[in-house]
């Protein structure tokens, strides 16, 4: 038995397969970050740290004659997001319902994957995660309301990350707002924004809960680094007569390689 | 070569299982090779030519070892395995038995009803 204790829940196995599909169905499209940083792992539920290659001086080397320096690790943050599952659902779902109600999972799912996203592009100063936008040197181009600019504003950014010596492609973050109003949006003569965008960049635009406004970022490889230990999963908690608890739970650390090779397009004041 | 290293008609055989057998037969021929060096450095009484000896098997384990991690990448379950044994400095046939438990019968736990990997994670991973 791991660490997860899923044996252990009051589910039959198709019970899982329900659970587990939904979740996976929820995560997948919101888990912005992972469709632009490079993924490493999942190196396990043990992994406990990210090796930073850097070192600190020890003062003293309790022996004369003896230096010291003390490895820097970053270490692993474990967002966990509990929910409950109807224990009747579950009952329906294994008499054939094919559409059990999972709303509890499906909140949940949105709140770890916001998490994730947030701590990967706005940084969680608390577990020592330092963000894209916080860690990039570069200013902010402004992302003005009238979309008609967009364009020159994203190319703007590519432009400021390539004089940076950071070769693409490069990918777009959208935030909710901006991407819904993107793929709305057709430039005159019709052509649709997005696909315009898409060309600008000349990598994909990636719907991102957690951003504010977009980010442009190097695809390249070896500039923003996502160490994953225990892989999204579920696990369990408890249960009663009416529900069971559950919760979803991840370790991973981030680390920006390469600052320059991102620049934040933020929303205009209101 | 042909087709000598299938054991079932190739053509019933995905794309992906074709590759999976071409470097399992490459982990195989580079085997060999580091055993058939191990037995010539043996014998070999001249320093000069036992250095280029040595520095081919070199190559061997290199090759060897990059196939060993491709299949490994594309089999969860040797992996886990592999990860419980290789590396450690305890009983290989005690570490051996574990990991084997572990890894095929889930640890008793999340080969129950689970879908995803054998770390009972819903195997979501990198997405780009």
């Amino acid at each position: 038995m791991n660490h997860l204790l899923r044996s252990l829940a009051p589910i039959t196995p198709h019970g899982w397969e329900e659970i587990d599909e939904e979740a996976r169905q929820q995560l997948v499209g919101s888990l912005a970050a992972r469709k632009l940083v490079d993924f490493a792992g999942p190196r396990g539920w043990q992994h406990s740290a990210t090796n930073l290659g850097r070192t600190e001086g020890v003062p003293s080397g309790l022996v004369d004659g003896v230096e010291a320096r003390c490895r820097r690790v970053l270490g692993l943050v474990e967002p966990r997001a509990p929910f409950t599952v109807s224990r009747a659902e579950l009952a329906d779902a294994d008499r054939g319902a094919p559409d059990p109600a999972f709303e509890s999972l499906e909140q949940a799912a949105r709140r770890i994957a916001l998490v994730e996203n947030t701590a990967v592009f706005r940084g969680w100063e608390e577990a020592g995660v330092e963000g894209i936008v916080e860690a990039s040197p570069h200013d902010p181009i402004t992302l003005t309301t009238d979309l008609d600019a967009c364009p020159t504003q994203v190319a703007g950014a590519v432009e400021v990350v390539r004089r940076a010596g950071i070769n693409g492609p490069y990918g777009l973050a959208l935030g909710p707002d901006v991407y819904t109003a993107v793929i709305e949006t057709t430039e005159h003569g019709g052509y649709p924004l997005f696909d315009h965008l898409r060309h600008i960049v000349g990598g994909p635009l990636v719907w991102a809960p957690g951003v504010e406004g977009a980010v442009v970022m190097s695809l390249r490889g070896g500039d923003f680094l996502f160490d994953c230990g225990q892989d999204l999963a579920i696990g369990y908690d408890g249960h009663d007569a009416e529900v069971v608890n559950l919760y979803f739970v991840e370790t991973f650390s981030f680390v920006v390689a390469t600052p320059e090779a991102a620049v934040a397009l933020p929303p205009a004041q209101a | 070569m042909g087709t000598e290293q299938y054991h079932e008609p190739p053509g019933e055989l995905s794309p992906e299982v074709r590759t999976y057998v071409r470097i399992c037969t490459s982990l195989i021929e580079e085997a060999e090779a580091i055993n058939w060096y191990a037995q010539r450095l043996s014998i070999e009484p001249d320093e000069e030519a036992a250095a280029i000896m040595r520095d081919a098997q070199g190559e061997e384990f290199k090759h060897f070892s990059m196939n060993l991690e491709f299949l490994l990448r594309r089999t969860p379950a040797w992996r886990e395995i592999a990860q419980g044994v290789l590396f450690t400095s305890d009983s290989i046939v005690e570490l051996g038995d574990a990991a084997e438990e572990e890894a095929l019968d889930g640890g008793g736990d999340d080969a129950e009803g689970s879908s995803g990997p054998s770390d009972g994670s819903l195997g979501i991973g990198g997405q780009s």
